[in-house]
């Protein structure tokens, strides 16, 4: 995991509430046994246009394919982000595609946990300051947003400045690109302590 | 001491440590594994040089990628990605010591489906795997919860995972379930009612006497669906019919254990006076059959309502995504849902593929046919549940009647083997999502209840089941069973 604090990026609007992990990945992607390679898949069906079945075209509509979004490392999008399936397949391709950091009012609880584990910042704000964000970077693609995960802001040049939630650890992990196996290990005489004791619990054990 | 509820309890009891200002470390008694998201993980244990701390509290399946035509075709899995897929979970599980239940194995079947058929799904227990309907295990009064591949990777190496505590949620379903009303019909009003984001962050408990009138079968059909409501997780308190269920199973605990472990799980249920941070209370009298109309499980209706119009939506969002809800699903609003004709039906799935599921539908089914141009597959949970219901013989119930009879997997609920629906298909489906190109690219989704999939099935467009005696009675006379299995199931 790469740390990170500061960010400054166009952003990619994506006025749609409740955007689902099947949305973000489809299903077809998953039979990959890798860990990488999956940003080009990154909204697959919104994205492409399906001519026959071997062959696919960019939608043009769509705002990745529009060449002056290009290079942007933050995503807007409207409440309950990342719902449904558990697939940290999203994580990977919104993270992979070179998104690192997205806007919405909420997110699901199980992407928000994966996005954490790679490293992307997600920035909870209000409906209207998304709405705000989401209007400046519709009407001017270059519009420029700055994340501040240390001093947890965002603002833009044209006087936005919005300051966000997010827990300490979290923040401390992202910060400093922390490994979270790693992190529990520090834990391990708890961990063997309670484990001793919880092996002779038979009524909590799978295979009695 | 404190009155506490159900999930304060489970919690309490996995306490691993609790650092100051870090997530709670918590215990995870199982995880299951199946081949889609834990290829990563072992590939990350490989990579750190870590080992699998405990592979006992391990069980493996296979089932998101399995083609279900024949035994055959799954033994030889056509597509190399998903055959690859499969092959790498053997390999792993042989590597780690992981106890596996392949393609072939009796035990085989969606891994939601054989936790509680093994018995290896208690109450009490923390239960996870990277799969989101993870939260199907709490009809047994457990805490499981879907995680991502990192997850998957961290309690395979420490068994534990940190976790931030997650608020209560009290879902009171009170009185008699009125005919035709099922679980399903419960969950999607609940899904309707507080939205897919309703329950984000909370834990939800179902209580009332509607719910202690279920099934476990039942039960699992109301928690599997706790994460379309944005729930970390749905429990329900064990009783009699939880330990009815459990008894004897291969993983059960036996003789004097089986006492002290009820015993134990009897304690477990929420104390009179405990709190919850929100509480949410539902009539079930006032249930009907429910069908969704659109792209998400909270854009659900009754079978006697219609389509909603723009001016049903709450807000500017709703309405946005309404619209696009209506041009996806090619439905004018206002529509009555009776009036939608379907093309295929889908009878399976980690929500509705079990034996009580396929018995309700088999009832409705026995002596129709499925209307012209409809194709209908039953897909089995699990091997256990095609099993007995070959035993009962409905599977010939079902064939007669013109529906395929599938292998056990994951099928047509989210289309990553060859069953998927083609662009523009309207499908009745007992999943779990109707989200867009959920069931293949294009593929238009319609969540039902097992009973209410099979009459549409019959009639090839939703039908009310509360009128299903009528309804059936208007039907063209079919041939008796016996002579339509001569003539190979057509007529």
């Amino acid at each position: 995991m790469i740390p990170i604090n500061v960010l400054t990026s166009t952003a990619v609007p994506l006025p749609l509430p409740n955007i689902d992990t099947d949305q973000i990945i489809p299903k077809q992607f998953l039979k990959r046994i890798e860990r990488t390679g999956y940003g080009d898949f990154l909204f697959f069906d919104w994205r492409y246009n399906l001519d026959t079945p071997d062959h696919v075209e960019p939608n043009a509509d769509f705002v990745l394919n529009k060449p002056e979004y290009s290079g942007s490392k933050i995503l807007i999008a409207e409440k309950n982000f990342g719902c449904g399936s558990s697939r940290e397949h999203a994580a990977w391709a919104i993270n992979q595609y070179g998104f690192l950091a997205v806007i919405a009012p909420s997110f699901a609880d199980i992407f928000f946990s994966n996005a954490g584990k790679n490293g992307i910042i997600l920035v909870r704000l209000s409906d209207e300051n998304v709405e705000t964000l989401m209007q400046r970077s519709t009407a001017n693609p270059k519009h420029v947003i700055t994340i501040n995960l240390e001093e947890q802001t965002v603002t833009d040049d044209q006087g936005f400045k919005a300051s966000f939630e997010i827990d300490p650890f979290r923040k401390y992990c992202l910060l400093n690109g922390l490994d979270d196996i790693g992190l529990t290990l520090r834990h391990i005489e708890s961990l063997d302590t309670f484990e001793s004791k919880h092996d002779h619990d038979f009524w909590n054990a799978p295979k009695a | 001491m404190a009155a506490k509820t159900l999930f304060e309890k489970v919690w309490e009891q996995h306490i691993v440590a609790e650092p100051a200002g870090e997530p709670t470390l918590i215990y995870i008694d199982l995880q299951l594994v199946h081949e889609v998201t834990s290829p990563q993980a072992f590939d990350g244990l490989r990579l750190a040089g870590r080992k699998l701390r405990r592979p006992e509290r391990h069980i493996a399946t296979v089932d998101h990628n399995v083609p279900t035509t024949s035994a055959q075709d799954r033994l030889v899995i056509v597509d190399q990605i998903a055959a690859a897929q499969v092959n790498a979970l053997r390999k792993n599980c042989a590597e780690f010591g992981i106890e596996f239940f392949d393609v072939q194995d009796a035990s085989q079947g969606i891994v939601h489906m054989i936790g509680p058929e093994l018995g290896a799904t208690k109450p009490g227990m923390t239960i996870v795997c990277g799969d989101s309907h993870t939260s199907t295990h709490g009809a047994f009064g457990a805490l499981a919860f879907g995680i991502g591949t990192s997850e998957v990777e961290h309690v395979m190496a420490t068994q534990t995972l940190p976790n931030s505590r997650p608020k209560t949620f009290l879902i009171n379903v009170e009185g008699e379930l009125p005919f035709g009303v099922t679980a399903k019909d419960i969950i999607l009003d609940i899904i309707g009612r507080i939205g897919t984001d309703g329950a984000t962050g909370y834990v939800i408990e179902y209580a009332g006497s509607a719910i202690r009138a279920l099934s476990m079968e039942g039960r699992m059909t109301i928690c599997n669906m706790s994460i379309e409501a944005g729930a970390r997780a749905g429990m329900i308190a064990p009783d009699e019919t939880t330990f009815a269920y459990l008894k004897g199973r291969r993983f059960s605990p036996k003789g004097e254990q089986w006492d002290a472990a009820v015993a134990h799980w009897k304690a477990l249920p929420t104390d009179a006076g405990a709190t919850y941070d929100r509480e949410l209370h539902i009539d079930a009298t006032t249930l009907a059959p429910a069908v969704t109309w659109g792209t998400s499980p909270g854009m659900t209706t009754t079978i006697g309502a219609s389509v909603p119009t723009l001016n049903d939506a709450k807000s500017d969002a709703d309405r946005k995504s309404y619209e696009r809800a209506f041009e996806y699903m090619d439905l004018k609003p206002g529509t009555p849902m009776e009036e939608i004709r379907i093309d295929t039906v889908f009878l399976g799935s980690c929500t509705n593929g079990r034996i009580e599921d396929l018995r309700a539908a088999a009832a409705v089914v026995k002596g129709h046919h499925i209307a012209t141009k409809v194709r209908a597959m039953v897909v089995p949970g699990s091997q256990a549940v095609k099993r007995q219901a070959e035993q009962e013989g409905l599977d010939l119930v079902f064939k007669t009647a013109g529906f395929e009879w599938r292998e056990p997997g994951c099928s047509m609920c989210l289309g990553m083997n060859p069953d998927i629906l083609q662009p523009g298909e309207r499908c009745a489906s007992t999943s779990n999502r109707n989200f867009e190109g959920r069931q293949g690219r294009g593929g238009r989704t319609h969540l039902v209840s097992p009973e209410m999939a099979a009459a549409a099935a019959i009639t090839g467009h939703f039908t009310d089941i509360r009128k299903w005696k009528d309804v059936a009675s208007t039907l063209p006379p079919t041939l008796p069973v016996e002579q339509m299995l001569v003539e190979g199931g057509s007529r």
